[in-house]
């Protein structure tokens, strides 16, 4: 094996196994600090090691085992041999063994106490992202366009909320389960989207490491939980969204809007698996929630080879069921879109119009009555609302979208 | 593992008869279940006072200690397995007296 394979092997074993790591660490010793510092511990002996030493046959045995003994030195060297015992009593676990099959994964007790509800969701992000997903503090800072030391604090003091007041390290009962899951999914949702449409200046307009990483933590609840529906939902909507990632940003960075991308440069396989995922929704038979209803909207446009074959009246009637399940102004503005489609810019203006006291300040609102009033021929109008939008735009690509559409007006 | 669950109050009126048979039915379930240690409702703030003795005489100042908007209206301390047990106490408790309650760890 050559050092660089010996360094791919490194990232995969770190993307494959950190949670695994850092979940079993936690169980036995009961301490979220000690975990997290003996996992960083057993991957720094691992980079400095396998170069010479070869991967290890089983790399995540070797990882938990050497992790392990990191911790073990560290609370002797701390000398809090003595205090273990209580510490282990910090981080609470009372669960009762669970009746066979029952869900019980460590990484899924990770996952439920790093999204509890008790915590900030920033908090909930950052530790999620650090715990979950191995992502160091100064990537999540990076992604989150946020100072190191701020999201160092967020996850000390997350941490520390955890100990003192006994946040319990253990997946959710059955009948707290559904709304826990979709806690757990918010938080995943947001790191997808902040990575879909990042925000600020001086970013990338799409931040692969946050959607990659958002798809591949939906993909672990997943098979942890392959029953839940809003859990296939997210996991399908992420994939038919990441499809068409490289379609969504022009050469010259701007941001391409969905009827004017290039449909043959989507990902087919990613569309494939995120059609199969509505599908078996839709052949459950179960009432649909939030994330299974956006991502069957997303299959219908992700099913039309050319925009002119959207079936428009589908994503309507999508947006009413949304509607609701999700009484938000965002997806009536949505649904207005949908309705401009099949009944003309002026009804769609109309609809769109009578959102303004809720969306006043959202840039997509004005981008949208933009985009109408472009189309009804009233320039004026268009350019005052192109101008909101880009006032209010925060995605560099977007707002460089918006600019050249209104500089076009005749 | 006790918790304390203040009672967050902005009205200035106390607890109504509905409100108060609602905290009787909980608190016995409380008592029932395990989770008892104590609890009690406050006169209003401005019964307060405030002493303080740390310069060797001692200083009274009429009044609660800080003023706000919302202020301490009574609490529970509950023993609970952890906080998922105490939020959902907790949150029976707001539904019962009918306020919002902060939910905070003894050290």
């Amino acid at each position: 094996m050559t050092g660089v394979d010996v360094q791919e092997a490194i990232s995969r074993v770190h993307r494959e196994e950190w949670a695994r790591v850092v979940a079993a660490l936690a169980r036995r010793f009961g301490d979220l600090d000690i975990a997290e510092e003996a996992a960083a511990d057993a991957f720094a002996t691992a980079v400095g090691r396998w170069p010479a030493d070869g991967v290890p046959p089983s790399p995540g045995a070797w990882l938990t085992t050497t992790a392990s003994r990191k911790a073990i030195d560290r609370i002797r060297r701390e000398n809090k041999r003595g205090d273990t015992q209580k510490e282990a009593q910090l981080l609470y676990d009372d669960d009762p063994p669970g009746p066979p099959g029952a869900i019980d994964d460590e990484r899924l007790r990770l996952i439920f106490t790093c999204c509890h509800p008790a915590l900030a969701m920033e908090a909930r992000v950052a530790l999620t992202l650090r715990m979950a997903g191995g992502l160091t503090v100064p990537e999540i800072a990076r992604g989150f366009l946020v100072q190191e030391t701020t999201v160092g604090r967020r996850i000390t003091r997350a941490k520390a909320k955890i100990k003192a007041a006994r946040i319990p390290y253990r997946v959710p009962s059955a009948e707290d389960l559904p709304a826990r899951v979709s806690g757990v999914l918010a938080v995943l949702f947001l790191v997808f989207n902040e990575g879909y449409l990042a925000t600020g200046p001086g970013t990338d307009p799409v931040r692969h490491d946050l959607t990659a990483e958002a798809i591949r933590l939906t993909r672990l609840i997943r098979a942890l939980l392959p029953e839940d529906g809003e859990v296939a939902g997210l996991l399908a909507l992420m994939l038919l969204t990441e499809a068409r990632r490289t379609a969504r940003v022009s050469a010259g960075g701007e941001l391409v809007t969905l009827d004017e991308q290039d449909r043959g440069t989507w990902d087919a396989a990613l569309i494939a698996e995120g059609h199969r995922l509505v599908r078996e929704r839709l052949a459950a038979g179960v009432a649909p929630g939030r994330y299974q209803i956006l991502a069957a909207i997303s299959a219908v446009h992700t099913s039309a080879r050319d925009v002119r074959d959207t079936d428009w009246s589908q994503v309507v009637a999508l947006n009413d069921q949304l509607v609701r399940v999700d009484p938000s102004p965002v997806v009536a503005l949505n649904r207005a879109i949908a309705v401009a489609e099949i009944d003309g810019p002026e009804v769609g203006l109309a609809a769109v119009g009578r959102l303004e006291d809720k969306l006043a300040g959202y840039h997509a609102y004005h981008a949208t009555r933009a985009d109408l009033l472009r189309r009804l021929g009233r320039s004026q109008k268009s350019r005052e609302a192109y101008d909101k939008a880009i006032e209010l735009g925060v995605n560099t690509a977007e707002i460089a979208a918006l600019t050249r559409r209104r500089d076009q007006l005749g | 593992m006790q918790y304390l669950v203040s009672v967050v109050d902005d009205t200035a009126g106390l607890a109504t008869p509905e409100e108060d048979a609602a905290i009787d039915v909980f608190n016995d379930r409380l008592r029932a279940e395990g989770h008892w240690v104590f609890a009690g409702g406050l006169a209003a703030p401005d019964s307060a006072t405030v002493i303080d003795n740390r310069g060797g005489e001692a200083l009274f100042t009429d009044g609660p200690f800080v003023e706000s908007k919302e202020y301490l209206a009574g609490f529970w301390i509950i023993e609970a397995a952890d906080l998922e047990v105490a939020l959902k106490l907790a949150a029976e408790g707001s539904k019962a007296c009918n306020r919002k309650v902060e939910v905070r760890p003894f050290a």
